[in-house]
């Protein structure tokens, strides 16, 4: 059964209902070509009103679509091809975070993404796409190799958040995410990382730090994921919406922010309604973006990365007058 | 994050600032006067009249439990006759328009008297002269917004362009200051990056952390440190307690993130009592000059 939103119900049905028309049309002989496209018009016209007024609710609720292509998915539909590698030579392979080497036009790049299972036995393996520090300790190990050997690095990131576990703390996540974040900074390759679903605070930064950051249309991105927000301001998860609203966390938000660079758009519907057109899509921007990065010197690389995140901040100077105690 | 996953105060605790009370009444009836004379540590229950403890520096004489102290109080604590000289105060805007965020900094700024959750200048420690850095647990949790990130970033700067060592305690480190949405994210990157220059430089930052040290401020710049300290029995950690105890449906380890938790499991280099700290940072920055 695919997942359903409330809010496409009116445009699923005349789906339908135009689909069983044609299925009678081919049937019958009948002409009934003037009520096709009538109908078709509706149902266009249905759609743009559906999906060009997303609430940021919907959008996190698109982002979490259970047919959403996940890691693999991208991997397969994108590289020509992928050959994965695991571990992080220290303690375990975390199955949460998936990363290899594959082929983009001929060239070989280093892919990485946490990666989410898409029933609850592949969920149980993936722990639901959420890492554990050994995950981020493998993304950084293939990180670093890429450096080793000139390969640009592309990120997936799809993830709620690292797992708030105790063997995760006991063996250091807060302490692998800063290395991850502060490592990736300087690396001597060229870096784009695409958020693809969920952008959930350190958990996604700590792979998250590119010389380009996109986003899909309908990811999100925050500090904090809209429940845990509505948690705290209001003692309610199920304001979420609400929270959604307030944090801000869209890709027209961040584009508008300058957090991102650039927007993917998805099919009309979103991506799970179509993940070989999202492929494509997906493949066109990263192709662009890596060309334009490529050409950069590395060192100028590495400074303008560091220039890209030193800026992020809103503040004022104090007024001279209130320095005055 | 931290404000999410602190524990409410059980008990009546110390009025160490005007902050805390206010945080801690949130709107309760004014608390009566022999509230305020005793304290119940955090840790082992003991009764501390509040004297007692202010004289000795907020740490239980039970068990050795640190109270938070205030940025100022810390300052006073570590510096030589409190040589200090703080870098131009940077206030909040609201990137995100976030409805009663300003009024929520105007509050804290009033009664903590601070400009934003840190505290930060060049300062002068057991005669050695270093770039000093405190977090304020009393502003909103001690979270990192843009003025906590800029400072911290300015900070390892500032090291940089003095060559001067960094000492940053991250007293009480809420972690992300969700009214900023992504720019306190943002934060997290500039800090590391931050911490990543200065250390290119080749110069020395000690990461001192004290109770309690969550979230973002942990997982970015405090665990960064070439050396790192805590005080005993500090919180340390990612994710709150709370939300391990609840995503995991475990019973928690009795000593879980706490700084011997954090030594145990090889986290950080040492755990060192308030009444040391002060020397303890001068010999390390002693062996680094």
């Amino acid at each position: 059964m695919p997942t359903i939103f409330e809010w496409e119900k009116p445009l699923v049905e005349l789906e339908e209902k135009i689909n069983e028309l044609r299925t009678f049309v081919y049937e019958q002989g009948i002409d009934f070509r003037d009520e096709l496209n009538d109908l078709e018009r509706k149902a266009d016209k249905l759609r743009k009103e559906i999906y060009e007024r997303l609430t940021p609710w919907q959008r996190v609720r698109m982002a979490r679509h259970p047919d959403r292509p996940t890691a693999l998915d991208y991997i397969k539909m994108i590289f020509d091809d992928f050959y994965e590698l695991h571990g992080d030579r220290r303690f375990g392979d975390d199955q949460a975070i998936v990363g290899g080497i594959a082929i983009l036009d001929g060239e070989p790049v280093t892919v990485i993404g946490p990666q989410k299972g898409r029933d609850t036995k592949e969920n149980i393996i993936r722990n639901f796409g959420l890492p554990h520090p050994e995950g981020y300790r493998k993304a950084l190990r293939l990180m670093k190799q890429a450096e080793q050997f000139h390969r640009p690095i592309i990120t997936l990131i799809d993830v709620v958040g690292a797992y708030p576990g105790i063997e995760a703390e006991q063996r250091g996540q807060g302490l692998v995410i800063a290395e991850c974040i502060e490592q990736m900074s300087f690396l001597e390759v060229p870096i784009v990382c695409i958020i693809t679903g969920e952008g959930g605070s350190g958990g996604a930064l700590a792979i998250g730090v590119g010389d380009r950051v996109l986003m899909l249309e309908h990811s999100w991105y925050s500090v904090i994921s809209p429940e845990m927000c509505a948690t705290i301001l209001w003692k309610d998860a199920n304001k979420a919406p609400e929270a959604a609203e307030l944090l801000k966390l869209t890709s027209t938000d961040l584009l508008k922010f300058g957090i991102i660079d650039d927007v993917i758009t998805e099919p009309i519907g979103g991506a799970h309604r179509d993940h070989e057109g999202t492929g494509r899509q997906v493949k066109a921007f990263l192709r662009r973006h890596l060309s334009e990065i490529r050409k950069i010197s590395v060192d100028e690389l590495v400074n303008q990365r560091l220039e890209r995140f030193r800026k992020f901040g809103e503040f004022q100077a104090k007024k001279l007058a209130e320095t005055v105690d | 994050m931290l404000h999410v996953f602190r524990n409410k105060p059980k008990y009546a605790t110390v009025r160490t600032t005007k902050a805390d009370q206010e945080v801690e009444a949130n709107g309760a009836q004014p608390r009566k006067n022999a509230d305020q004379l005793w304290t119940r540590c955090d840790d082992c229950s003991s009764l501390i009249y509040n004297k007692e403890l202010q004289k000795n520096r907020y740490v239980c004489h039970h068990c050795g439990f640190c109270f938070r102290m205030s940025a100022v109080e810390r300052l006073q604590l570590l510096t030589d006759e409190c040589m200090f000289t703080p870098f131009d105060a940077l206030v909040s805007a609201n990137p995100l328009d976030f409805p009663g965020y300003p009024e929520k900094i105007a509050h804290y700024q009033n009664i903590t008297q601070l400009d934003e959750a840190i505290l930060i200048g060049e300062a002068k420690i057991e005669g050695y002269s270093c770039v000093l850095g405190i977090i304020d647990f009393g502003f909103i949790g001690g979270s990192m917004g843009s003025v906590v990130g800029e400072q911290i970033a300015r900070g390892f700067e500032h090291g940089i362009a003095k060559e001067l060592p960094v000492v940053v305690v991250s007293g009480g480190g809420g972690g992300a200051r969700m009214q900023e949405g992504i720019f306190s994210l943002m934060q997290m990157a500039k800090t590391a990056q931050a911490v990543g220059r200065f250390k290119r430089a080749g110069l020395f930052y000690l990461s001192i952390l004290t109770h309690p040290t969550m979230g973002g401020i942990y997982a970015s710049f405090a665990s960064l440190g070439d050396i790192i300290l805590a005080e005993p029995k500090a919180l340390i950690g990612f994710a709150g307690p709370r939300i391990v105890a609840q995503t995991t449906r475990q019973k928690l380890p009795p000593d879980f993130q706490t700084a011997e938790y954090a030594l145990k499991h090889g986290m950080i280099d040492g755990i060192v009592t308030r009444s040391e700290m002060k020397a303890t940072i001068g010999k390390l920055l002693s062996f680094h000059l």
